[in-house]
């Protein structure tokens, strides 16, 4: 007789896995790689890849060194080597990526404790610490179709013309990617796919994208911008899609969702308008990851039938 | 109308359309002497004493607590001690049948008030049979029956393979209806619902044919699970909240298990107290599911084997569904009222799966149908934070299992949940 397995109740679980939900966020992010590759060459693909090598191996010798259980096969990291890969540009020096790689995995997210316990959306944080270290390298941005890589002719992006009155792509070109830009960031087209899919596999839903880009384009033309440039432009595709809906480091509930939409799309705008920087994207995600605790405190649920408690003096 | 939150389960039930089968009465039956929420019974039977099918063999003394009858006719041949599944150290007695099944001579009764349906009850011997095992009687005693209006049947069987319910609802539904009626008519309630998930459409069919004429309606219900846990049930049936503290009966709602209320009826026709129970037998590996009625006391064992389950097989044995049993460590136990199934899982769907790290993706906030926030549960419990456990009221956990089932890292939330609240009881 064998010896019974005793457990607690329930006896069955589903399918899911965090292994499976990440797979899921790698495949919603193919399409903006086949972009990226068809629009500014196979440069994008040695980038992207070294992004996730440099993210795992950097993962598997922080937790090495940590003596903490392996996680790499949780593919988390190829998750984030792969979302930083998307926010650089074509022309980034292969050395410049990997220390990217470095700030997200190691400082942002094992120092604090690995997957689920980082404060702050790994690639973001790694794609702002660059653009603040390596600002000029962060945005020598190239025209698409130009595939000389490292030897292109800089160009402004869209944002930058906006801002500057120059000229711009149709509308059109914005929404295939036919743009200078961040090698994953330009397609919207490409990026969309992978949101539908992430919705309908049910691994994100759509509230903090479509709070996030509604808000822009409200927000963009009330203070007399097009607001439809404003939503094509920059990050704010692969930012609402792919990095406001990480699990981690974004409000927990729906409201909770909403409110954090509200405020990375009020954020953005404050920063194109009147900021510094041209994109906002990236600052707005980051200041509300910061947020994010008192969001999910705000937001929490009421149990049902549940009455107040006293708090304890 | 507020939605509440639940889970879609693949429904297993594999069993439905198995007729309830008569087991022959075992060799031995070991009856123990709890078999419902509340005071054991003590033993009132010696060892070497003959005993007839339905005879009283315990009782207690306690109001909060249900008498016990034997389900065979044989002879005392001891009373010992073993330990039950809820871990407790309970008393059983062992009666050796003669393969006679005499049984008492029962006198059917009639009633018509409070106390005399709360009388019944109790000396039917009924435990709520849906699972929860709460004596009967104490919940038609409610003091301010005035201000009960509403009859709740739970007859959604939301737990996946069980059909025990369902087998009652297609092959005795005159003794339902009756049943319902009766419990009408002592506590003066004007109206009742019996809610089915609509995963039933022919004991949907059945009875919404047989309650024409009555007060009684038949609410098919979404197939939503936990959509048989009181509280879920009454607010999807009557749209009451039953607020924290209190209990189904405040809020005017008495909930009874369907089978319950079809043994209450019989009870009263026959004079004959609760002796068996149907079974649902069934699991990963089991070619021929079964719904089996069980003399009380039959070791499950011998039910296996009555039902030509290999239990070499078995890696894991369940008393109850897949989400809300409780896994046995040995097949050597006694069937007991409040079971309704006994699953069998093999190697591969008995395998425990590796917990990992919270990813905080809000899964089980999204499934939960109290409303709790499970994983910020799990942290507070986790850092011994009682304030933290009573702000979040993990006190109002039903223990559905749908957060642990729906966690993508395989934590066990529930169960945290549970250890939580033993943790406030003991502050």
């Amino acid at each position: 007789m064998n010896p019974f397995i005793v457990s607690p109740s329930p006896h069955i679980r589903s399918d899911r896995t965090t292994q499976n939900i990440m797979l899921d966020v790698i495949i919603a992010l193919c399409p903006a790689l086949i972009a990226s590759v068809i629009i500014f060459g196979w440069r994008a693909f040695i980038i992207s890849a070294v992004c996730v090598a440099s993210c795992v191996l950097i993962e598997y010798l922080c937790r090495r060194l940590m003596k903490k259980e392996q996680t790499i096969t949780d593919l988390s990291a190829v998750v984030t080597g792969l979302l930083l890969a998307m926010n650089l540009p074509v022309t980034i020096p292969l050395w410049v990526a990997v220390f990217g790689c470095f700030i997200a995995i190691a400082v942002t997210k094992q120092l604090f404790g690995g997957i689920g316990q980082n404060f702050a959306n790994p690639a973001i944080a790694a794609r702002v610490i660059l653009l603040a270290s390596f600002g000029s390298y962060m945005t020598n941005f190239t025209e698409p179709f130009d595939y000389a890589g490292v030897d292109a002719v800089a160009t402004p992006t869209p944002l930058v013309q906006l801002a500057n009155g120059g000229e711009v792509p149709s509308l059109l070109q914005m929404f295939l990617g036919d743009k200078p830009g961040c090698i994953g960031e330009v397609s919207a087209l490409a990026l969309l796919i992978g949101g539908v899919y992430l919705v309908v596999r049910r691994v994100i839903k759509p509230i903090t994208p479509l709070v996030f880009i509604g808000t822009v384009f409200l927000l963009s033309g009330a203070l007399g911008a097009n607001p439809f440039y404003q939503i094509l432009s920059g990050g704010l595709m692969i930012g609402a899609i792919f990095m406001a809906t990480d699990y981690a480091t974004t409000p927990s509930t729906n409201w909770g969702k909403v409110i954090f939409g509200l405020g990375a799309g009020l954020l953005t705008i404050l920063i194109r308008q009147y900021g510094n920087y041209p994109e906002g994207v990236s600052f707005a995600i980051l200041l509300m990851n910061i947020l994010t605790p008192q969001i999910d405190k705000l937001a929490t649920h009421k149990p049902l039938g549940g009455k107040k408690v006293e708090k304890h003096a | 109308m507020l939605k509440l939150n639940g889970l879609k389960l693949l429904h297993y039930k594999n069993s439905q359309d198995a007729q309830t089968v008569d087991m022959p009465v075992p060799a031995v039956v070991r009856i123990p002497m709890v078999q419902h929420m509340g005071a054991p019974c003590v033993p009132v039977v010696k060892p070497g004493e003959e005993v007839l099918a339905g005879q009283l063999i315990g009782k207690s003394e306690q109001a909060f607590s249900v008498p016990i009858h034997s389900s065979v006719s044989g002879k005392v041949k001891a009373i010992e001690d073993y330990v039950a599944s809820s871990g407790a150290l309970v008393k059983r007695v062992v009666i050796e049948t003669d393969g006679q099944q005499r049984w008492i001579d029962g006198t059917p009764r009639t009633v018509s008030t409070q106390q005399e349906l709360v009388d019944a009850a109790r000396d039917a011997g009924i435990a709520g049979l849906g699972g929860a095992g709460f004596p009967t009687h104490i919940k038609l005693a409610y003091k301010d029956v005035d201000r009960i209006d509403a009859l709740v049947i739970n007859a959604a069987e939301c737990e996946p393979y069980i059909t025990s319910d369902y087998r009652e609802m297609l092959e005795y539904p005159d003794d339902i209806i009756e049943g319902i009626k009766t419990v009408m008519k002592c506590l003066n309630i004007t109206k009742a619902f019996i809610g089915i998930e609509d995963n039933k459409p022919e004991a949907i069919a059945l009875l919404n044919q047989k309650v024409q004429g009555t007060a009684i309606r038949v609410e098919a219900l979404k197939s939503i699970y936990p959509q048989g846990a009181e509280k879920v049930l009454i607010y999807n049936t009557t749209g009451r909240i039953i607020e924290e503290g209190e209990i189904p009966a405040d809020k005017g709602v008495i909930v009874m298990n369907v089978t319950t209320v079809a043994n209450l009826h019989r009870f009263l026709t026959t004079g004959r107290p609760l002796t068996h129970k149907r079974v649902t037998v069934d699991g990963s590996f089991v070619t021929n599911p079964m719904n089996v009625r069980v003399p009380i006391g039959t070791m499950i064992s011998d039910l296996l084997e009555f039902a030509g389950v290999d239990c070499q097989m078995v890696h894991k044995a369940l008393m109850g569904g897949p989400m809300m049993g409780t896994a046995l460590d040995t097949l050597e136990t006694p069937i007991i009222k409040n079971n309704n199934a006994i699953l069998v899982l093999d190697e591969a769907h008995a395998r425990i799966p590796k917990t990992t790290a919270c990813i905080r993706c809000g899964r089980c906030i999204d499934v939960c149908p109290m409303n709790l926030m499970p994983a910020a549960l799990e942290k507070a419990y986790d850092q011994q934070d009682t304030e933290r456990l009573e702000t979040l009221k993990v006190n109002l956990c039903i223990n559905c299992g749908s957060c642990t089932y729906v966690c993508p890292a395989k934590r066990n939330l529930a169960q945290k949940n549970q250890l939580a609240k033993g943790l406030l009881k003991r502050k």
